[in-house]
C-alpha cells in the first residue's frame, strides 16, 4: 500500500487511469500518510468533479521534444463546456450574427445565458461556437491587441485613426493563431466566425462588408454565409436559399431568427434565447441583449393520440 | 389535407462515387401505398418488394379488403427489428386508407414514428429545415399545390447542400380516394445533355453507311435451319394416352 501511495495518480501514459483506480490510490494515500482532512476533501472534491465525465479528459500525452516540459503537459483532446451553432450572413448596411445564449456541459444545459457573440474593437465582431473557455481566451487575446492598437496610435480619437483592426486582419490573425495551436497537436476547440468590414488597399477600413470563418485546425474561409456546427446542415441550406446580396436589416434578422428556431427544434444543444448582433457602416458594432424565440408545437399531426382506439393504431 | 405526397432525390452512391444517377427510390407497396427508402439500396429495394408481396397475398386473402398503412409499417417494423438493425433500411412509408393519410418513418433497427412530416437519409437535415420553417414550412391542412411545392423545396434543399444527394426530384402523390400521381423525375434541375452535346467528339465514333467500300458481295442460304438436320415439319404428333 505504502509504495502504491507514493506513485502519483497522474500518470504520463496514453490512457488515462480508471476511476476506479485513482479512488484506489488517493485512499491509499489517505489510510497510509494520514493528512489534514481539508486536503482529502479538495482531494476527493477534485476527482469526483472530473469523475462525473466520461473517461478520456484531458491527455497528458508526452509534448513533442524540444518544447519546454512544464509538470502536467496537457493537451486539449475534447470540449467540455460547449457552444452550438453561429450563424453569419451579409446584408445591405453590413453582416449580421446570430447565435443562441447556451453553454452546455455534456448533455446539461449548464449555462443559459453565456455571451457568445462578442464585439473586439468598434467595427469587428466574433462568434464563437466550441470551447467556452478556449473563446473566452481568444476574446482576451484581441481585446488586449485591440487596447494596444487604440495606445499606441497616433490619434485618440476612433474616428480620426485606423489603427483598430478591421475584420479581415482579425480574422488573418485568428487563422494563424489557430494554426499555430493546431501544430502543436494542443488547438484551441472553436470555430470562430469573424464579421465586419473589409480592408482597402492603402490600410484604412472600406465600405465592404466581411464574413469569414476560422475553424479549430485553422482553415480559414470567407463567404457571404457562414454556419458552424449543427447549423451548417439545418440553417445553411435555409439560408442559401433565401439569400439575397441586397436584404434589408428586417429580412436579414428574420431569415436568422427562423434558423435559430429551427436550430432549437432539431439540435439537441440549442436553446431558443438567443441573441443577434450586427455591424454597419455607420452604426458600428451592436449586440442585442438575450430574448425567447417563440416555438409552434400545436400541429394535429403531434397533438391526436396514436395507437388509440379511435386510429388505425399504429406509433 | 387529402393525401399524402413522397419526394425523393435520384443519387445512387458507392461511398464517393455516384453508381446510378437517376435511380428509383419511391417503391410500391400497394396500390395505395408507396414507401420511399434510404439507406443500403438493395435493403430498401428488397425489403418493400417483400413486404408489397405480402401484402398482396394479404389482399387475396381478405376478399380484396384496400390494404392499410399501418399493416405495411408492422409488417416492416417485425421485419427490420428481427435483423436488430443490419437490413440497413431507413423508410418513409406512405398512404392513403379507410381512415385517412397516413406517414410512417421507419428506422433501420424497428423503431417507428408516426408524423404529419418526416424526412430520412443523409440529406434529411437540410430538407427538414425546409419542412421547419415558419413562413414556407409545413403546416396543417396545406393544399395539393403547396404541398407539392414544399416537398419540391425540400428534396431539392438536400440536392444542392447535401454530397449524398443528387440530381433529380421524384414525387408521388397519393390521395384520398385512391387516385395516386407518380411524378418521375418531376423535377429535372441537373439536365446534363446540352452540355454533353457541345463537346466535340471524334467522327470515327458515327460513321456512315458507305465509310467503307465494297468489294464484293455473296449470299449463301443456310440448307437446314434445324438442330441436327431435323426441322418441325419432320416431327408427328401422337395423342397421350389418358
Amino acid at each position: 500500500l505504502k509504495d502504491d501511495a507514493k506513485k502519483s495518480p497522474v500518470r504520463t501514459s496514453q490512457n488515462a487511469p480508471t476511476p476506479f483506480q485513482i479512488l484506489y490510490f488517493k485512499y491509499a494515500t489517505a489510510i497510509s500518510t494520514i493528512p489534514s482532512s481539508t486536503s482529502i476533501l479538495t482531494t476527493a472534491l477534485i476527482l469526483t468533479m472530473s469523475l462525473s465525465l466520461q473517461p478520456g479528459g484531458s491527455s497528458t500525452r508526452a509534448p513533442p521534444t524540444g518544447t519546454l516540459s512544464a509538470p502536467g503537459n496537457a493537451v486539449t483532446t475534447r470540449p467540455i463546456t460547449t457552444g452550438t451553432s453561429v450563424l453569419g450572413i451579409k446584408y445591405r448596411d453590413g453582416v449580421m450574427l446570430a447565435a443562441d445564449t447556451l453553454c452546455s456541459y455534456g448533455s446539461l444545459a449548464k449555462y443559459k445565458n453565456a455571451r457568445r457573440l462578442l464585439p473586439v474593437n468598434s467595427r469587428t465582431l466574433i462568434g464563437g461556437s466550441g470551447e467556452y473557455s478556449d473563446l473566452q481566451a481568444i476574446d482576451d487575446l484581441l481585446r488586449r491587441n485591440a487596447l494596444e492598437d487604440r495606445c499606441t496610435a497616433d490619434s485618440l480619437y476612433e474616428e480620426e485613426n485606423d489603427a483598430e483592426d478591421c475584420a479581415k486582419e482579425v480574422w488573418s490573425y485568428l487563422r494563424a493563431v489557430m494554426y499555430n495551436r493546431r501544430s502543436k497537436m494542443n488547438p484551441l476547440w472553436n470555430d470562430i466566425v469573424v464579421a465586419g468590414f473589409r480592408q482597402n488597399d492603402d490600410g484604412s477600413t472600406s465600405e465592404e462588408p466581411f464574413l469569414g470563418i476560422v475553424d479549430k485546425i485553422g482553415t480559414a474561409y470567407e463567404d457571404d454565409i457562414l454556419a458552424t456546427g449543427f447549423g451548417g446542415y439545418i440553417a445553411l441550406p435555409l439560408m442559401r436559399e433565401k439569400y439575397r446580396p441586397d436584404m434589408e436589416e428586417g429580412e436579414a434578422r428574420a431569415l436568422l431568427e427562423d434558423s435559430l428556431r429551427i436550430l432549437f427544434y432539431r439540435d439537441c444543444r440549442a436553446l431558443n434565447r438567443v441573441q443577434i448582433a450586427k455591424v454597419t457602416r455607420d452604426g458600428g458594432v451592436l449586440v442585442s441583449d438575450p430574448y425567447e424565440l417563440d416555438t409552434y408545437w400545436d400541429f394535429k399531426g403531434f397533438v391526436t393520440n396514436k395507437g388509440e382506439m379511435g386510429t388505425d393504431g399504429g406509433w | 389535407s387529402d393525401g399524402i405526397i413522397l419526394g425523393a432525390d435520384t443519387r445512387s452512391t458507392n461511398d464517393t462515387t455516384v453508381a446510378d444517377k437517376n435511380c428509383f427510390k419511391i417503391h410500391y407497396i400497394a396500390p395505395n401505398i408507396y414507401c420511399c427508402g434510404a439507406g443500403t439500396a438493395a435493403d430498401t429495394e428488397k425489403t418493400t418488394e417483400l413486404i408489397a408481396s405480402q401484402m398482396e397475398l394479404l389482399r387475396m386473402n381478405t376478399g380484396n379488403a384496400q390494404s392499410r398503412v399501418v399493416t405495411a409499417c408492422t409488417l416492416l417494423k417485425r421485419m427490420l427489428f428481427r435483423y436488430q438493425g443490419h437490413v440497413s433500411a431507413a423508410l418513409v412509408l406512405g398512404g392513403c386508407d379507410v381512415h385517412g393519410p397516413h406517414l410512417y418513418q421507419i428506422y433501420p433497427h424497428g423503431s417507428t414514428g408516426k408524423l404529419p412530416y418526416t424526412t430520412m437519409g443523409s440529406g434529411s437535415l437540410a430538407a427538414m429545415a425546409a419542412f421547419e420553417s415558419s413562413e414556407s414550412g409545413y403546416k396543417d391542412d396545406l393544399e395539393e399545390e403547396e404541398a407539392l411545392e414544399l416537398v419540391k423545396r425540400a428534396v431539392l434543399a438536400g440536392v444542392w447542400n447535401d454530397l449524398g444527394s443528387g440530381s433529380n426530384v421524384d414525387t408521388c402523390i397519393i390521395r384520398r380516394d385512391g387516385t395516386v400521381v407518380m411524378g418521375r423525375n418531376t423535377v429535372t434541375p441537373n439536365e446534363v445533355g446540352p452540355l454533353r452535346a457541345k463537346v466535340k467528339r471524334s467522327d470515327v465514333l458515327n460513321m456512315r453507311v458507305g465509310t467503307t467500300a465494297v468489294l464484293k458481295e455473296s449470299f449463301a442460304r443456310n440448307k437446314s435451319s434445324a438442330i441436327g438436320g431435323v426441322t418441325l415439319a419432320d416431327v408427328t404428333v401422337t395423342p397421350m394416352e389418358t
